[in-house]
């Protein structure tokens, strides 16, 4: 005899800690299968836009750390690079080639977190594989640390270079890290190529057709996964990513699994990436002459209008920015990838188990702080 | 390297199919009539040659002094790697209605729900209209110029 079922709605979040952080789903179940869903959002809406519109060009950097706290250098790089394309300034060499290596030690960190979060959505080995991602992002942190004095929300960059330069223990720690890293990948990858777990849990799960990837504006690992060869470090190269080799990665099947896998690949990239910059590195200023101070109330850039966008860790980080000729933004607006990024999220899930909706949140892999920024 | 369409250029691409839509052109964006945008976007994505396929952000700002809040759209081609940004403005600030992009371009879902949040613009034609960030109950719409957080 076949039981009667009849729709049911089901809150899960905001705390839950599936959804990475102050994030609320509301489902509408049938059974276990989810028959619609609505993202709730807004319970870490902090209003970083109308804050940052009321203070001057350089005291908006620390907001823009506390949007992706996991990639507060990525959200500053791009931020700056905005406010430099509006007043004209070019950083000197050294500071750029310094940008693009903690860009990239930057994506590397956001991306193993993403990893280790994953894991833990899928219900797996939790903790281990947190203690072993985390090792890494550890010593990135560390490299963080020696260089700015803190780890999470850097403050590092300015308006025309960077804070400053880096200490002299910066380049073993780093080279160690490069040394490292090779064999740690090579030894997830052979516990993660043949694990039931995420082969069965992931493999076309949450499928994100190319077509709606683009109408929907997804960007990084969510449109590389479903098989864009869109990065803006290629498309639109930045900084010196044209004089550096790196290969952008490219899923098939737009599936939990290619999402996750084009981020574990991103990774090695990454320290490619790095090793060319050391290599290359100048020496010289890290500072434009006309950097401002940190709370300079004197910068003022001309009248004008600039959208600037980066690779940042998520997807396409962009930053739109209206100056009136006085010392604060008049309009300080962020793309965030985040929020964007989960535009064809109720697509995704519909058809799945409550199980699957956690799997698939945490391959679109969002933080809260630049969804509601 | 993703090309800024000059705004000119782009001006004149759309004034051959559109004459009217075109209401003024800066070095930064083409600023549309708002009758016309859904034409004009409908037509950016779907002519072969153009193929506008992505709309990188949508925003607003509100210019009190002038009366009218602005609409900021930045468009990109992924095909042929080509972006120009469209703008239209609102007649006035009282209650202002804008048509919706959510047909021709998804991602505009939950970018117009923040619009309509934080500077209630309303979207003619969305399909969900509800506050993103905010409280259904909350009271004025933040962004704007004339809301002072530290007054209230």
């Amino acid at each position: 005899m076949a039981l009667k079922t009849e729709p049911f709605v089901v809150n899960i979040g905001p705390q839950h800690p599936s959804t990475h952080g102050v994030f609320r789903v509301q489902l509408t179940v049938d059974g276990e299968t989810i028959v619609d869903l609505k993202p709730v959002m807004g319970y870490l809406h902090r209003g970083t836009e109308k804050l940052a519109e009321e203070k001057t060009y350089t005291q908006c950097i620390p907001y823009t750390d506390r949007m992706d706290y996991l990639a507060a250098m990525s959200n500053e790089l791009g931020y700056v690079m905005a406010v430099e394309k509006l007043a004209g300034i070019e950083p000197p060499p050294r500071a750029k080639w310094l940008r693009m290596i903690f860009a990239e030690l930057q994506r590397i960190s956001s991306h193993l977190f993403a990893a280790a979060t994953f894991f833990q959505d899928l219900g797996g080995w939790g903790t281990a594989i947190m203690y072993m991602l985390g090792r890494d992002r550890e010593q990135i942190l560390d490299i963080f640390e020696m260089t700015c004095g803190q780890r999470l929300t850097t403050n590092y960059m300015r308006i025309g270079g960077v804070a400053q330069d880096v200490p002299p223990e910066f380049f073993p720690a780093v080279r160690r890290f490069l040394d490292d890293m090779p064999s740690r990948i090579d030894e997830y990858f052979d516990f993660l190529a043949d694990s039931d777990l995420l082969l069965t849990r992931t493999k076309g799960v949450g499928i994100l057709p190319k077509e709606l990837a683009i109408s929907c504006g997804c960007s990084g690992p969510m449109l590389r996964g479903s098989g864009v060869p869109w990065d803006l470090r290629k498309t639109n190269p930045y900084l010196y990513y044209d004089e550096v080799d790196f290969d952008v990665i490219v899923g098939q099947n737009g599936d939990c699994y290619d999402r996750f896998m084009v981020r574990f690949w991103e990774v090695g990239q990454s320290l490619r990436i790095i090793e060319q910059c050391l290599e290359r590195l100048p020496d010289g200023d890290v500072r434009h002459p006309f950097s401002p101070d940190f709370v300079s109330g004197t910068f003022r850039p001309p009248k004008g209008e600039v959208y600037q966008a980066i690779e940042g860790p998520k997807g396409e980080l962009g930053y739109y920015l209206v100056s009136d000729g006085t010392t604060a933004p008049y309009r300080f607006h962020v793309r965030a990838p985040s929020l964007i990024n989960l535009t064809p999220f109720r697509e995704m899930c519909i058809g799945w188990k409550v199980a699957d909706m956690i799997v698939i949140l945490g391959s679109v892999d969002i933080v809260v702080g630049e969804v509601d920024r | 390297m993703t090309v800024r369409l000059d705004p000119a250029d782009a001006a004149a691409l759309i004034r051959a199919r559109f004459p009217e839509a075109v209401e003024a052109v800066d070095g930064f964006a083409v600023r549309l009539a708002t009758s016309a945008l859904v034409e004009v976007c409908q037509y950016l994505r779907d002519e072969p040659s153009l193929a506008f396929d992505y709309l990188v952000m949508e925003t607003a700002v509100d210019y009190i002094e002038d009366d009218y809040l602005e609409l900021v759209y930045v468009v990109r081609s992924l095909q042929h790697n080509r972006e120009v940004v469209l703008k239209v403005r609102t007649d006035g600030r009282d209650d202002p209605v804008v048509p919706s992009l959510v047909d021709i371009w998804q991602t505009a879902e939950f970018q117009e729900r923040e619009i309509y949040d934080l500077f209630g613009v309303r979207f003619a034609g969305h399909p969900d209209l509800r506050r993103l960030f905010l409280w259904d109950e909350f009271r004025g719409y933040p962004l704007r110029k004339d809301f002072l957080p530290l007054a209230q």
